[in-house]
């Protein structure tokens, strides 16, 4: 089903402010990467917002994701406040972590987000773990954890859905195809439909053909969702998205590894641009209140900008905080 | 005070655990079936003390093989409010969860700033000078010495590996225990009901003023009996082991130093890179002028381990290795 329209306006409406969150967020870090504004480089969700906001806003206050390297998005979906997302990435002291994960490791526990993980795969096992601890402690949450079709040939996915199947565990396995890992093309490294893995582990594989439709990605994660909750156990959720932009700012790679049919194919279906059709289609918002979302985001973006760059950067002695949670001793640096 | 093996010791502490709080849980491989004898009473399902029956199989879980995952579920359920204990059975598994240990367990808390703990307990058994071979015979503790975010225990006697033990699931950090499998069996007086050892204070097991010997684990017991050798010279060894590694009580070792003069370290891990060469820089760095000899260390060569006995044995630290290199310190 395409649409679904048992879900409040409210909610679509949210929807739409999730994703264009996303998207000027992301857009105003890329700029602020060639500005040397913020130091390294960022992985953008432009293009994959449906398929992010969709599985987030699935869930309920109190589940938890993780995520991966592409990691803006998520907390986002998950519905953090952008200003220090926005100072992490910068490397300010009013950072979600306070200075020390950028970009690359978000997590914002006050929206259930456990933590990104730059290492492909790595956070599976971790959301697993929280499903664990949600059915021993009874406590009716549900853990999702997003990952790539390059994660999807990770062994420890399959260590993961082999465990949380054979406990019967909510949780929710979201991988994100965007058809690419960096420049290698998915089919040419993956055997047979990720989806048709679950199968293998006794759990329900689906697929979300079109993952720029919001409501399908949502429709399927909160089935997945339902399931986990009533004590089913978990499944397997592949969303066939797109990413716009390179894999990471400023990468340049010579080779065209993406065919031009295939990328205008895919921005033709821009999920911001979509989801507004729909809306006004409709007749549940028209243009103007459209426009007037957009632009209460323009000025929310805009502000976290100014919040992240007038920060103060952290003090030094914060690099030897967090470590551990009691006291230690540390060589002095002399 | 009731005798108590080192294996009984460490299901005891993991029983008290179990009672005190119910957020704590075991799993790990093999785990329900009691086949090492720290989640049960006996070895049979019906006998008292069986964590099964006492528990329910919702908090005592055995996990299929698959340490990557079992690891990385603990984490993931230590952040979200249990306190599992992980039986990882023979520590030479530990490298197939290497990720989940280094990039996970040790950075989370870190890199997030703080947002969360991770009150994990995983424990490994080191199953050398037991003819297991080389899969089966490693010693990994200094590797995650070498990993900051891990606290790292390695005791070396039944009191010990229940004090500890007792206190690494009390701790909001992730711990490592490296259980010596040679010690399994040996028995010492414990103290009756619950008590915790504070991590980073080390034990002097033998007190003496010629000749500091720090030993870690398996080689405490090989070296209290070299001390003992040598006391029949007229020699007097001070053995300390230091019990935690991460953190390392380096005052105690370095207080005994200035008063010795003398150090011989014995440790059943590799030499390179090994606690005793941790060791032995801290008190090059703060006991160099009290040193009368250059400092000793008796360690497992940088070999891998055969399986025949009659090849095995030579590989560790043995009482006549760490006698001569007493000898050698007090040579003068």
């Amino acid at each position: 089903m395409a649409l679904d329209g048992s879900l409040p306006v409210e909610t679509r409406l949210e929807m739409q402010r999730r994703m264009l969150r996303i998207r000027l967020f992301d857009e105003r870090a890329s700029k602020m990467v060639k500005r040397g504004q913020i130091p390294g480089t960022v992985h953008t969700s432009i293009g994959q917002e449906a398929q992010v906001v969709g599985a987030c806003m699935a869930l309920q206050t109190g589940d938890h994701i993780t995520g991966n390297h592409r990691s803006h998005g998520h907390p986002i979906g998950m519905g953090s406040d952008l200003g220090p997302l926005m100072a992490e990435l910068v490397g300010k002291a009013t950072g979600v972590c306070r200075g020390k994960g950028g970009s690359l490791h978000l997590a914002d526990r006050a929206v259930g987000s456990l933590g990104e993980s730059g290492i492909t795969g790595s956070s599976i096992p971790i959301a697993v773990g929280a499903g664990f601890s949600a059915q021993v402690l009874n406590e009716g949450r549900v853990a999702m954890c997003f990952f790539g079709d390059g994660a999807a040939n990770q062994g420890v996915l399959y260590e993961a859905m082999n465990l949380a199947s054979a406990w019967k565990l909510p949780v929710i396995f979201l991988c994100e195809n965007n058809h690419y890992a960096l420049s290698t093309p998915a089919h040419t490294v993956t055997g047979g439909r990720i989806c048709d893995r679950a199968q293998g582990f006794g759990m329900p594989g689906v697929r979300v053909e079109n993952g720029q439709e919001i409501l399908d990605v949502h429709a399927a994660v909160a089935e997945a969702a339902e399931r986990a909750r009533s004590g089913a156990g978990p499944t397997l959720v592949e969303v066939m998205t797109y990413r716009f932009r390179e894999h990471s700012e400023g990468l340049r790679i010579n080779v065209d590894y993406r065919n031009v049919d295939e990328r205008e194919l895919w921005t033709s279906r821009d999920p911001i641009v979509l989801h507004r059709a729909h809306l006004i289609d409709e007749g549940l918002a028209d243009a103007s209140t459209m426009d007037a979302i957009q632009s209460e985001i323009e000025e929310e973006v805009e502000a976290c900008v100014r919040f992240a760059l007038d920060s103060p950067d952290p003090d030094p002695a914060v690099a030897f905080e967090d470590l551990y949670t009691d006291a230690y001793d540390l060589e002095d640096v002399k | 005070m009731s005798i108590m093996t080192y294996i009984a010791a460490i299901g005891a502490a993991q029983e008290e655990a179990m009672v005190a709080d119910d957020r704590v849980v075991v799993i790990g491989e093999d785990v329900e079936a009691n086949v090492y004898g720290t989640t049960g009473g006996g070895k049979e399902r019906a006998e008292q003390g069986d964590f099964v029956q006492r528990f329910g199989r919702s908090r005592v879980r055995n996990t299929p093989i698959a340490e990557e995952a079992i690891v990385g579920c603990a984490i993931g359920a230590a952040m979200t409010g249990l306190r599992p204990i992980v039986d990882l059975s023979y520590s030479s598994f530990l490298y197939m969860a290497m990720d989940q240990f280094v990039n996970q367990a040790a950075k989370n808390r870190y890199m997030f700033g703080g947002q969360s703990s991770i009150p994990a307990v995983f424990r490994s058994a080191m199953f050398y000078s037991l003819s297991t071979g080389a899969h089966h015979s490693d010693r990994p503790y200094p590797m995650f010495m070498g990993v900051p975010g891990l606290k790292v225990m390695a005791p070396a006697s039944a009191s010990d590996a229940k004090g500890l033990l007792r206190q690494a699931v009390d701790s909001e950090d992730p711990v490592l225990t490296f259980e010596a499998v040679p010690l399994w069996g040996a028995k010492e007086e414990v103290q009756d009901g619950e008590y915790r050892i504070p991590f980073g204070q080390a034990r002097t097991r033998r007190e003496g003023g010629d000749v500091t010997l720090v030993a870690i684990s398996g080689s405490v017991p090989v070296a209290l009996k070299a001390a003992e050798k040598m006391a029949g010279t007229g020699v007097e060894c001070e053995v300390i082991d230091p019990r935690t590694l991460v953190p390392l009580d380096t005052k105690t070792i370095v207080e005994s130093v200035m008063r010795t003069g003398r150090l011989v370290i014995a440790e059943p891990a590799h030499r390179t890179c090994g606690a005793a060469a941790e060791i032995a820089a801290v008190v090059a760095e703060e006991a160099y002028s009290s040193l009368k000899a250059p400092i000793r260390r008796v360690c497992a060569r940088d070999m891998q381990v055969p399986f025949s006995p009659a090849l095995e044995e030579q590989i560790y630290p043995t009482t006549e290795r760490i006698v001569a290199a007493i000898e050698a310190v007090t040579r003068d």
